[in-house]
């Protein structure tokens, strides 16, 4: 198969594109709609706002979800809080300074055309979801307010407590509902995807595994959009939710979707500390507490005192010294850095010396406890919860984790994979953020793709299939593809080994973030790539699944992601060996300047390298989309 | 700092939804007190499959108390010991060095066990599906700043919108009621402006459904007191009143068609 990287920029000023384009391209008359059948991955924000409006819009739509509910989806944690360009604080805000700063958070490695639109529905989203009744935070007199983030100088950032995620999944998750009920969206919840069928170049449907009764099926479809978020627990320890994984993005691949930049992994630089070896996942503090605390380690390296034993000058408030303008609010992978050099220099803090201090007293002390715990309440409990101890009191100790995946698979202005019929939305493509994502951004793409830019390009591709039917599900290559997916695993029930699939899935993770986590050099990513084949093929034959696959079996769930992991986490470490430059969250020591800041390569990186599935996981074919910036100046990324 | 626990589990173990269920007894030496209740059912589970067992199946996704997948009634209590805590944050440290833990599933005839502790909870996706939600189609909001909504009443909302749906008021329910799920969500619409027009069917629709699905309220107040997210049961009494008003006023709506 050729890849075509075409990404179909429509013409015009930057600002005229998206207007051109939703003029130009074709429609689907609404009373043809019904005569479509759409297939949606996933129901988090991007696949529950996508299959709601498809479902308003006419089409008939099937959804479906891993989860036990469409309102389980992993969007649901986002703490902080969601961009939108609307300068309602009238501090200088405008869909421009949004586009601009996203194109300069993601430090340079977008697509401009893409992140102009998602800046332009930003404040579409938001008027949305107060119609739909997020109850967003508001001020005394009733209207809206908002707070600043990382990488911004503005505040635009929307918020519903420290719960943002969890109250627009909610709203997107209604409105789907109301579909469900209306009889337009069909729901097929505990259903997982476990492989893409193209029928003559194009997407055709899929084959999926119901996680109660192990039977495997297939669905077939005019158009198949996933929405299956992204790939960050191929480190095992990270900050998504435990059953987030890359199979979906991973089988379409192998299907001849291009993967885009696997190697843009952000780490968050706000998690709570690892404390024990048996430890499955790591907690986020949300950004946003970085507006009132304030980061530092002790001077002295061999410092044990309490935090509060240590007086003002023997800190290092290592933020604000080295970004004077920024401080605290520096963006993430900026601020992740800098957290990891000074635990490696022995600055860290706490038992295990694994983080650094976020500290709140200064704060308390100006506004009160009682203003900080409107603000951030409900994260401090949390935060207590989980260490037992109280962010009043003591400052909150914290460290980087792995957190969003920028890359995913590679789509058009349109959203669609290189597999015509095939569509990507969400934090699974890899559109908008470059290498970097700026806080509260997820929740902005995520919704923008599902509810605005989906549902209006999609017809792009309906419309001259017009008279058509989904090929039937009795073809012979969704035949195939069932009696390969029910051999997969029926496999990894029979191999007998020893290891459960968690054991290789956190070795496999150990490899990844030791070796192409926060910084990387060539002999780590090499060192990566020796040690990664050797253990899949450990995998293989030492793997030991308990059970059956007639029944609900959580370790045979684990094994296919497993599986699929080892494939991604290959692919990842040739991206990171193949860029050599640093950009955004993709940090190689041998590119830095001298005060340790990432050296961007434009001349020879400027661009998305979008891999192409061979049949061996060592050996992908690379293939490159230029990125053209005519409205953004290319600068060095300056937060000083 | 960290202790070091030995517990005896108590675990019911059921294969499917139509057989029969048991308690196995299953010996959990060794646990460190700053794992989460989950991080210890992880280990017990690593062990499990070391000795050639089928590991316990369970519900569980974010751990950080929001996505609501976790449940578990541990030693007779929903989410466990901790009030306003998911099981998912729950902490080891919470337990004595050698207690007896028991650990079942969600019981309530509307959340029939798939496998082990793991329910059907669909049954509340239905009562949403009836109602609960606004209808703004994509594409023609108004500005978001043009109904002013006043701090306290946003605030109420965002306090009943805070319900995660995991069920634990269900399960503590001895009526097996799904009141406070459901006046959780009717009450986070219907206190919003942008929910005015649909209060009354919403309600109507959200109620009766909930009523063909679920046991009876009978004011225990053991939701309240089960609830991860500590809803308050007042939504129940602003349910009951408006699903009162709804009755005269729907149908004084259908004589005027």
């Amino acid at each position: 198969m050729t890849i075509n990287l075409d990404a179909k920029i429509p013409d015009g000023p930057i600002d005229e594109k998206w207007t051109n384009y939703k003029f130009e391209h074709k429609l689907v008359n609404p009373a043809n709609r019904r005569k479509y059948e759409v297939i949606v991955v996933g129901t988090g924000l991007a696949g529950g706002a996508a299959a709601a409006t498809l479902g308003e819009q006419g089409y008939r739509v099937k959804a479906f979800t891993f989860h036990d509910s469409p309102r389980r989806a992993h969007s649901i944690a986002a703490q902080g809080g969601i961009n939108a360009a609307k300068n309602y604080k009238g501090d200088g805000d405008s869909i421009w300074r949004l586009f601009y700063d996203t194109v300069k958070g993601g430090d340079f490695r977008s697509r401009e055309a893409n992140v102009y639109r998602l800046a332009e529905e930003s404040v579409n989203i938001i008027d949305q979801m107060t119609a739909q009744g997020v109850p967003f935070a508001r001020e005394y007199g009733g209207l809206l307010d908002n707070r600043s983030f990382g990488g911004a100088q503005v505040s635009r950032t929307f918020y519903a407590r420290g719960q943002t995620g969890q109250q627009l999944l909610l709203g997107a998750y209604q409105q789907l509902a109301r579909q469900i009920g209306l009889g337009n969206v069909e729901l097929h919840n505990r259903t997982e995807l476990v492989d893409i069928v193209v029928v003559d170049g194009r997407a055709a449907g899929i084959v999926v595994r119901d996680l109660v009764t192990g039977e495997v099926t297939s669905h077939s479809a005019h158009a198949v959009v996933l929405a299956t978020g992204g790939y960050s627990n191929v480190f095992f320890l990270s900050t998504n939710a435990m059953a987030c994984n890359v199979t979906a993005a991973w089988r379409a691949h192998r299907r001849g979707a291009a993967f885009a930049n696997p190697c843009y992994t952000q780490i968050h630089p706000t998690c709570i500390p690892q404390s024990d070896d048996f430890q499955s996942k790591l907690t986020l503090m949300s950004e946003s507490l970085r507006n009132d605390g304030r980061i530092w380690v002790p001077k002295d390296p061999d410092d044990n005192r309490s935090p509060d034993q240590i007086p003002e000058d023997q800190r290092d408030y290592y933020l604000e010294r080295r970004y004077p303008s920024f401080g605290n609010l520096a963006p993430r992978d900026i601020a992740s850095r800098a957290a990891l050099v000074e635990v490696s220099k022995g600055h860290g803090v706490g038992p295990l010396k694994n983080g650094v201090y976020l500290d709140f007293g200064e704060a308390i002390g100006r506004l009160g406890q009682k203003v900080i715990e409107e603000r951030y309440g409900n994260l401090f409990e949390m935060y207590e919860r989980i260490t037992d101890e109280s962010p009043y009191k003591v400052p909150m100790r914290i460290y980087p984790a792995p957190h969003y995946t920028m890359g995913g698979l590679w789509v058009d202005y349109e959203l669609m994979t290189t597999v015509p019929g095939l569509y990507c939305a969400g934090e699974a493509n890899f559109s908008d953020h470059g290498a970097n994502r700026l806080g509260a951004s997820a929740l902005m793409q995520g919704l923008a793709d599902g509810y605005f830019v989906l549902p209006a390009t999609i017809s792009n591709y309906l419309a001259p299939l017009l008279g058509t039917k989904p090929v039937p599900t009795d073809h012979p290559e969704f035949q195939a593809a069932e009696a390969a997916a029910r051999d997969r695993f029926a496999g990894y029930l029979s191999i007998g080994g020893t290891r459960s699939p968690d054991s290789f899935h956190m070795e496999l993770g150990k490899i990844m973030l030791e070796h192409c986590g926060m910084e990387r050099t060539k002999q780590s990513l090499e060192k990566a790539l020796s040690e990664i084949p050797g253990l899949h093929a450990e995998f293989r034959k030492d793997l030991r699944v308990t059970g059956d696959g007639e029944s609900t079996n959580q370790t045979l769930e684990k094994a296919g992601r497993v599986d699929d992991f080892f494939e991604l986490a290959q692919v990842m470490c040739l991206d990171a060996l193949t860029r050599e430059e640093s950009c955004g969250g993709h940090f190689r020591a041998e590119h830095q300047t001298d005060e340790g800041e990432a050296e961007r390569d434009d001349e020879n990186f400027a661009h998305v390298a979008a891999w192409e599935w061979t049949g061996d996981p060592a050996q992908p074919a690379r293939h490159v989309e230029s990125l053209e910036f005519d409205n953004v100046h290319l600068a060095v990324r300056s937060y000083k | 700092m960290s202790r070091e626990l030995n517990l005896t589990l108590k675990v019911w173990r059921q294969d499917g939804p139509d057989a029969p269920g048991r308690f196995d007894t299953i010996a959990a030496p060794g646990i460190n007190d700053e794992m989460s209740f989950l991080e210890m059912l992880d280990l017990v589970n690593e062990r499990l499959i070391a000795e050639g067992q089928e590991a316990i199946v369970f519900d569980h996704d974010c751990r950080e108390g929001i996505c609501g997948t976790c449940s578990l009634m541990i030693d007779g209590q929903a989410h466990g010991p901790q009030k306003g805590t998911a099981t998912c944050q729950l902490h080891m440290r919470k337990f004595d060095d050698g207690a007896e833990v028991t650990i079942e599933p969600w019981r309530a005839t509307a959340f029939p066990v798939i496998k082990d502790l793991m329910v059907d909870r669909s049954a509340f996706d239905r009562i949403v599906e009836a109602g609960g939600f606004i209808t703004a189609e994509t594409g023609g909001a108004p500005d978001a700043n043009m109904t002013p909504i006043p701090k306290p009443v946003a605030d109420s909302a965002m306090d009943a919108a805070a319900c995660i749906g995991c069920g634990a008021c269900v399960a503590a329910c001895p009526n097996s009621a799904a009141q406070l799920f459901t006046s959780a969500k009717v009450g986070h619409l219907n206190l919003l402006p942008q929910g005015q027009a649909e209060r009354y069917q919403r309600v109507e629709a959200m109620v009766d459904t909930m009523e063909e699905l679920f046991g009876s309220c009978t004011n225990h107040g053991e939701c309240e007191e089960a609830c991860p997210k500590e809803i308050s049961i007042d939504f129940i009494a602003l349910m009951n009143k408006d699903y009162l008003a709804a009755k005269f006023k729907n149908r004084k709506l259908l004589s005027r068609k």
